[in-house]
């Protein structure tokens, strides 16, 4: 957008608005997310607004967080919607493109509600409030003679209203109030209402348009052969097979930018994408793998185990760990391990990238961070910000993965070198054996119990660090404290007598990233096991044992509810068991509890999953649950299935027939309980699953006094 | 490269593509449909389910070449009768099953076809028909509730007018 008029008539035909009436925009820069007002002039500075409500009463709301399935774009617009006073149906969403006005827009660290939660409603309640004292002096009342309803402003005991489109363009010559009023929480309607979201008939139908759908004119398909040990070296390509196949256009070397280094790789280009990935197969590559032969997970967690042995950097400590193990009538120590993983979302990674002759860069893809990327691609390329237009497209799945840039940078290298729009599609095999991959972990627990008191508590966390490989950003002497962040006693809350938590960092190249609930996934599974094993060992049960623990009536309250909705105190026949575990992540807590019975022919077989959240206020409780039933499902899938393995500097997996994933006729019976606590919001996309392992070990254990401290666990083998 | 003349959803279709190109690629890139989806190119997770003569196949292990003249293909764009949702799809808005939604279109072709065979599918019967579906945000426990209620709709005459065709 460069001319004014022109950024003007292109916005309002995106938000097919009519003219504009009142716009508010919320200063992203602004800790306090203040409240901005914008007339025509916003366009000349290009400055697009959040907030337009125009002058026929159409709402559109430029929602900072895409949609991979999580409900953004329901959560998003009842934040606005609800204060506002009209229905989800009328706010018509434009996803947002990245630019720095619109502040943070990564749909990650299940913030979108969290974040919005204050803006959004302030926001809608300031237009509602400006409304009411245009209609309340026209009307010549007050404004408490005066509320909104359903897109209008009414006057209290008579017929008369006016709509939102008749009193927007006077309101927006308005001071903006400093602080809105905002509805007392007992008088939402939609907030905490379970509503259907209004994009589930286009999901049923095959109308949603994702980004592997996206097509755009001249464009060419890409399929990339990347390097076997992710970082091997090319020594030879021979392309003649390849480029005998009709629709093959031209087989060039090409480039995988992660965000710490970059790998060679080899392009088919073609008309179509099924004649690239034929070529791809047909191309004869040389690699040397020699550098990286002995890049494998056996070797890594060697080391880790090695480092178990070892003290590794305190980060905290309370009393002396030293001597209250020394003094202890009992003490325990166990390892706990945790494989790589790979997200694996259904759609796989792809991106269309279009380098055009004037320098500008325009993007399609299904991206969960439009302003992670613009920074990603302006960096790699070379180009100013402003030169970038991103077109954030639906996400079929993404788990973190989608929040990692490289596919979208390899298809900048190819238009940059091929001068059309480039569309680059990964296969399975690209995503499950490239990485990058959920981390593996060790939690090496040191406890100690006097007569029936846990007395303390070690959690030592080792392996490689997210903020240490993808980010260089770790030194050696340092705590992740993404880590640390999550295994503090400030976000566990049990108050053990001594305590102390430490890291190591082992690192590996084996390319990394955040992985649904990040190393939340990991470490919960060691704390909350270790907590059964130090239970047990005092004589307690595991839930008693957790509560005498804690004063934080949250913590306490979740606990509670499931051991009441999940009959905790049952008597189970021999055979059976239940197992617990509660983990805080993303400012929401949530438990566990999974019931297991021993198969008369071996193993054990999972007969039912509890799950509770205190997500503090949350948008929609169906929403809330069905991103728990997800949680559970892949929480059960990272405890069970294959994870990563690397042999020869090689992923060992390849596609869903080698790292499986739960399918429908092993998904057991769930029973989802939500808490509203009345909190601020937390997550919900991601804190239901860190519990479910360790609730399910701690299950075996009941019901077989097998304790499990390795996944995944083979079920048929217990 | 080869002419083949399709029936796709009651509508002729020709294409000029090569003869081992699976349908899939086909359908997405060559007859405009891009509601069928490509997940593993090896029949492990069911995107890519369409039916061919009403059985459900994995499009991406089907070239273009294996398909018979005459055999009706239809796709997630060709289930509904164009007036209203197809049962199965309304019962997956009623259960708010999809969460991304990419895998769904497998899904319900999986799902049409076994309400074909088996009007009132018991749990079994749903594990054996959709287990060749993966869904990876975990919809499992509505799409079987799904099912069940699909098959309730299908069963009543009086099918509720709910869910038209081209909702959203």
């Amino acid at each position: 957008m460069t001319n004014n008029s022109n950024g003007r008539r292109e916005f309002i035909k995106m938000s097919s608005l009519s003219g504009l009436g009142l716009v508010l925009g919320i200063s992203a820069l602004d800790k306090n997310f203040s409240l901005t007002k914008y007339g025509e002039a916003a366009f000349q500075l290009e400055i697009n607004p959040f907030i337009i409500i125009d002058n026929l009463g159409n709402i559109t709301l430029v929602n900072p967080r895409p949609d991979m399935g999580q409900g953004s774009t329901q959560a998003v617009p009842s934040l606005l919607a609800e204060e506002l006073e009209v229905s989800l149906s009328k706010v018509k969403l434009i996803q947002s493109d990245g630019k720095a006005k619109y502040g943070s827009q990564t749909a990650g660290g299940s913030s979108s509600v969290r974040e919005l939660w204050e803006p959004l409603r302030k926001a809608g309640a300031a237009a509602r409030e400006m409304m009411t004292e245009v209609a309340a002096k026209r009307w010549n009342t007050s404004i408490s003679n005066c509320y909104a309803e359903d897109g209008r402003i009414l006057l209290r005991n008579t017929d008369k209203s006016f709509s939102f489109g008749e009193l927007a363009d006077e309101a927006a010559k308005l001071p903006i109030p400093k602080n809105p009023k905002l509805k007392d929480p007992k008088d939402f309607k939609i907030i905490g209402k379970t509503n259907p979201r209004l994009d589930v008939p286009s999901r049923v139908t095959g109308k949603a348009v994702f980004g592997l759908d996206v097509e755009v004119p001249g464009m060419v398909y890409a399929a990339i052969e990347h390097a076997p040990a992710v970082h091997s070296k090319i020594v030879s390509i021979d392309a003649a097979a390849a480029l005998k196949i009709p629709g093959v256009i031209r087989v060039m070397k090409a480039e995988r930018p992660m965000p710490h280094r970059k790998s060679e790789a080899v392009a088919v280009i073609a008309t179509n994408w099924w004649a690239a990935l034929k070529g791809k197969k047909a191309l004869k590559i040389t690699w040397d793998n020699t550098s990286y032969e002995n890049m494998t997970t056996d070797a890594y967690f060697a080391k880790a185990y090695e480092a178990a042995k070892k003290e590794g950097i305190n980060h905290e400590e309370k009393g002396d760990m030293t001597q209250a193990l020394a003094h202890a009538e009992k003490t325990l120590e166990a390892v706990y391990e945790t494989p790589f993983l790979a997200h694996a979302p259904i759609e796989p990674e792809n991106a269309i990238a279009h380098v055009k002759d004037n320098g500008e860069i325009e993007i399609w893809a299904p991206i969960q961070g439009p302003d992670w990327a613009l920074r990603d691609v302006a960096g790699y390329m070379k180009v100013k910000p402003e030169q970038i237009k991103i077109n954030v497209q639906l996400l079929g799945g993404a788990f973190g993965r989608k929040a990692y840039h490289d596919f979208l940078l390899e298809a900048c290298f190819l238009s940059k070198e091929l001068k059309k729009p480039v569309k680059v599609i990964w296969t399975r095999e690209d995503d499950i054996t490239q990485g990058p991959y959920r981390p593996g972990m060790l939690s090496a627990m040191k406890g100690a119990v006097n007569g029936k008191k846990i007395a303390a508590f070690h959690h030592h966390a080792i392996g490689e660090s997210i903020k240490g490989q993808v980010f260089q950003s770790l030194s050696d002497f340092e705590v992740d404290d993404w880590i640390t962040g999550e295994l503090s006693a400030e976000n566990h809350k049990y108050q053990i007598p001594t305590w102390k938590l430490s890291w190591t960092n082992v690192k590996t190249d084996i390319p990394i990233v955040w992985w649904r609930s990040v190393y939340a996934s990991n470490f919960a599974f060691g704390q909350e096991c270790f907590m059964d094993e130090l239970a047990h060992a005092a004589g307690q049960d595991p839930i008693e044992a957790r509560l005498e623990l804690l004063s934080d009536e949250r913590f306490k309250k979740v606990l509670e509810v499931i051991s009441e909705k999940a009959n905790w105190k049952e008597q189970l026949p021999a055979g059976k068991g239940k197992g617990i575990a509660v983990f805080r992540s993303f400012e929401s807590i949530s438990a566990c509890c999974v019931t297991v019975a021993k198969n008369p022919a071996g193993g054990v077989k999972i007969e039912k999953v509890v799950s509770v959240i205190d997500c503090g206020y949350h948008v929609n409780p169906d929403n809330v649950k069905a991103q728990t039933e997800g949680n559970i499902v892949m929480g059960l899938t990272a405890a069970m299935k294959s994870g990563i393995t690397f042999s020869k500097g090689m992923a060992e997996q390849s596609n869903y027939h080698n790292y499986q994933v739960m399918r429908i006729n092993e998904a057991p019976i769930m029973d989802i309980h939500i808490i509203n606590s009345g909190e601020k919001p937390g997550g919900v996309g991601e804190p239901g699953l860190p519990p479910v392992a360790p609730a399910l070990c701690n299950a075996i254990f009941a019901a077989t006094g097998k304790r499990l401290r390795k996944l995944p666990i083979n079920l048929s083998e217990v | 490269m080869a002419v083949f003349n399709l029936n796709i959803n009651g509508k002729k279709v020709t294409v000029d593509v090569d003869p081992d190109m699976p349908m899939l690629w086909v359908l997405r890139d060559f007859a405009g449909l891009k509601g069928t989806k490509f997940g593993c190119g090896m029949a492990q997770c069911g995107a890519c389910t369409i039916h061919l003569n009403g059985q459900p196949i994995r499009s991406c292990q089907a070239p273009v070449s294996s398909i018979a003249k005459n055999a009706k293909i239809t796709t997630i764009e060709g289930i509904s009768d164009g007036v209203q949702l197809h049962a199965v799809q309304q019962a997956w808005i009623e259960a708010q099953v999809p969460q991304c939604g990419y895998c769904q279109s497998g899904q319900i072709m999986s799902a049409v076809a076994l309400l074909k065979t088996t009007p009132v599918p018991t749990d079994a019967d749903i594990d054996a028909a959709m287990s060749g579906n993966l869904c990876r945000c975990g919809t499992y426990d509505r799409i079987r509730k799904a099912i069940h209620n699909a098959a309730e709709l299908s069963k009543n005459a009086d099918m509720p007018k709910a869910g038209k065709v081209g909702g959203n």
